[in-house]
């Protein structure tokens, strides 16, 4: 992995690319520059969240603003635990049948939605009904599931071994690192290819009028609908991530509506309508909470989402674009 | 076998249909302010639980009669309301529709996480439990009964309100057309104001009525506050009637299904039910023609 980055380091190009693959090469190069466990830890958790609100902001940005993506993370990250604690499923296999059902769940919800023209409001307001039917099965599947203690991934670990690719379990934080770091770039790079996509101005189009676009002539529920796969298979695979990483999932932390506002609000408060706006989201939301964390202790529970929630709020009145929106726009 | 079984099932259908009237208060106050501002408070199951908190702290903390602590939040709640429109709502009335829905996602992280910091994440409790009443063998809460009594009796106060006084008409004329009521001598702004305190008070008074019979702890808003908003979009957002209505049928998916399966199967029930009649009906049982 050194060796990579440093032959990426000094490849020829515009000076703004050449930041981006130093920036690149210190972040490959992180775990080797005496970074401690905790900041790892830290760094691993932002880059999960970071790619699920840049999941969720894929089709957010386009208008298309779902309150239910808890229920993509929740049946991502349960597939894969419960496949493999109940019949021995490696989790590989667990990640496309977590994410399948999930495109599948996509499919009829967001079928539905747009074939019965349902937007804004209402949009919002069904998939939150989606997402607390996910959270409310997996409750009541309590014999199979843990109910709302959550459930544990059975360890794969041999003795003395580290790592466990059929389980996808490894103890090294750093392979956690790269696959994370891996897995956000692939995000990135899907949000630039949805970009790219010769529907990307339909679906502007379709956020910005609907009727309009259907009249001259853009497929407008089909168009929404590939973009709510992408979003949705995406985020059901950083549940997936979560699941095999934290080791623990339990219904309110994949799913449900607190879970989908958090994405919801972590994509708005970077920017949703950058690229990596989401990721400056969840930067900005862990940066906040570990610097009060260590300003007033680990006994105020609550004080650093309040400061949060009333930032969220003057972002909404005074910088909808949010932080990196409002910041390259000066 | 048969008559044991139908006598707790007509059990679960009457305590659906008390639990209706709750929901039915619960939703009215959503549903008004929709109607008449546009606007969804996701934070409104919020603004109950501060009413929860606020009677606890007046009568646990405070030693303050119940009979004041009531009235108490009932106010505190609706001056909040007023607040929420004037600071929160109002600099964003303008802005893309979207954008006024989330701005009060942020004030139900902001409430939640403050309750969590000022009152700890504990479950607390007024000490108060209403004796249980049994008809034949069924097992009713008076707790429940008298939340569905005073839900139905502030429904029909909030009716009367718009029927019968000036300000009352003028809220249901601004929800007919919006550009048209200053030409007639209204200000919208404090038609809003209004709204906002009676929507306020409304979720103060859910707040009475819930916390004789759950504790209340910071997350409880999450419990039922997404049920609230799925029974005003049932009812078609806006429409009083509809919300009514909605709320009874979805107590009785909630209390039916959960006699037959599980409690949170009735939940599933009610949600799929809810998306299902999306669908169907994409502007709310009672959509009125036109929109």
């Amino acid at each position: 992995m050194r060796e990579a980055a440093s032959a990426l380091a000094p490849a020829p190009g515009r000076a703004l690319k050449n930041v981006w693959l130093v920036v690149l090469a210190l972040f490959l190069a992180l775990p080797w520059l005496g970074t401690g466990q905790y900041p790892l830890h830290l760094i691993i958790i932002a880059l999960i969240w970071s790619y699920i609100y840049t999941s969720w902001a894929i089709m957010g940005r386009l208008g298309m603003v779902s309150f239910g993506h808890g229920a993509f993370m929740g049946i991502g990250a349960y597939s894969v635990v419960l496949l493999w604690n109940l019949f021995g499923v490696s989790p590989w296999i667990g990640a496309v049948a977590g994410v399948s059902l999930s495109l599948l769940v996509a499919l009829l919800i967001g079928y539905a939605c747009f074939r019965f023209r349902i937007i804004g409001h209402y949009f919002a307001l069904v998939t939150l009904a989606l997402s607390e039917v996910v959270r409310l099965v997996i409750i009541a599947l309590r014999d199979h599931t843990g109910g709302s203690l959550g459930i544990t991934p059975k360890p794969g670990l041999a003795d003395g071994a580290s790592a466990n690719l059929y389980a996808m379990q490894f103890s090294d934080r750093t392979v956690w690192f790269y696959i994370a770091l891996a897995v956000w770039l692939t995000g990135l790079v899907l949000w630039k290819l949805a970009d790219q996509h010769p529907s990307r101005r339909a679906l502007q189009a379709i956020s910005e009028d609907e009727d309009a676009a259907a009249s001259i002539g853009i497929p407008v529920a089909r168009t929404k609908l590939g973009v709510t796969l992408l979003s949705a298979g995406m985020t059901a695979f950083g549940g997936v991530l979560y699941a095999q990483y934290q080791f623990y999932v339990s219904p309110d932390t994949v799913s449900g509506i607190a879970i989908s506002l958090q994405m919801v609000f972590g994509a708005i408060a970077g920017g949703m309508f950058v690229r990596l706006g989401p990721t400056v989201g969840a930067m900005f939301l862990l940066a906040l909470s570990e610097t009060l964390r260590i300003l007033i202790g680990n006994e105020h529970h609550g004080v650093d989402m309040t400061v949060y929630g009333a930032l969220l709020i003057l972002f909404i009145i005074f910088m909808p674009r949010g932080i990196l929106g409002t910041l390259l726009r000066r | 076998m048969e008559s044991v079984f139908d006598i707790f099932l007509l059990e679960a259908v009457l305590n659906g249909l008390l639990l209706g009237g709750l929901l039915a208060l619960l939703s009215l106050g959503l549903n008004l302010i929709f109607g008449v501002i546009d606007v969804v408070w996701i934070c409104y199951a919020e603004l109950i639980m501060i009413g929860m908190y606020a009677i606890w702290w007046l009568h646990v903390g405070q030693g303050l009669s119940l009979w004041l602590a009531f009235p108490a939040a009932v106010v505190l709640v609706g001056l909040m309301g007023m607040a929420l429109h004037y600071f929160i709502i109002r600099p964003v009335l303008a802005a893309e529709p979207i954008n006024q829905l989330l701005v009060t996602g942020g004030v139900l992280f902001f409430l939640q996480a403050l309750a969590t910091v000022i009152f700890g994440i504990d479950f607390r409790n007024l000490g108060v439990r209403l004796p249980g009443f049994s008809v034949g063998d069924m097992y009713f809460s008076s707790a429940r009964l008298l939340a569905f009594a005073v839900a139905l009796a502030a429904i029909a106060a909030t009716w009367l309100f718009l029927r019968r006084t000036f300000t009352g008409v003028a809220i249901r004329a601004i929800s007919q057309d919006r550009s048209i009521m200053p030409l007639m001598g209204v200000n919208p702004g404090r038609i809003y104001l209004v709204t906002s305190a009676i929507g306020g008070a409304l979720a103060g008074l859910a707040g009475c009525l819930l916390v004789l019979q759950y504790d209340v702890h910071p997350a409880i808003g999450l419990s039922f506050g997404p049920l609230t908003f799925l029974i005003c979009v049932m009812g078609g957002l806006g429409n009083l009637i509809g919300g009514f209505v909605a709320a009874f049928v979805f107590a009785q998916f909630i209390s039916v299904g959960g006699f037959l399966f599980q409690l949170e199967w009735g939940y599933v029930i009610a949600f799929v039910f809810f998306i299902a009649m999306m669908f169907w009906r994409p502007q709310g049982i009672f959509a009125r023609s036109g929109r």
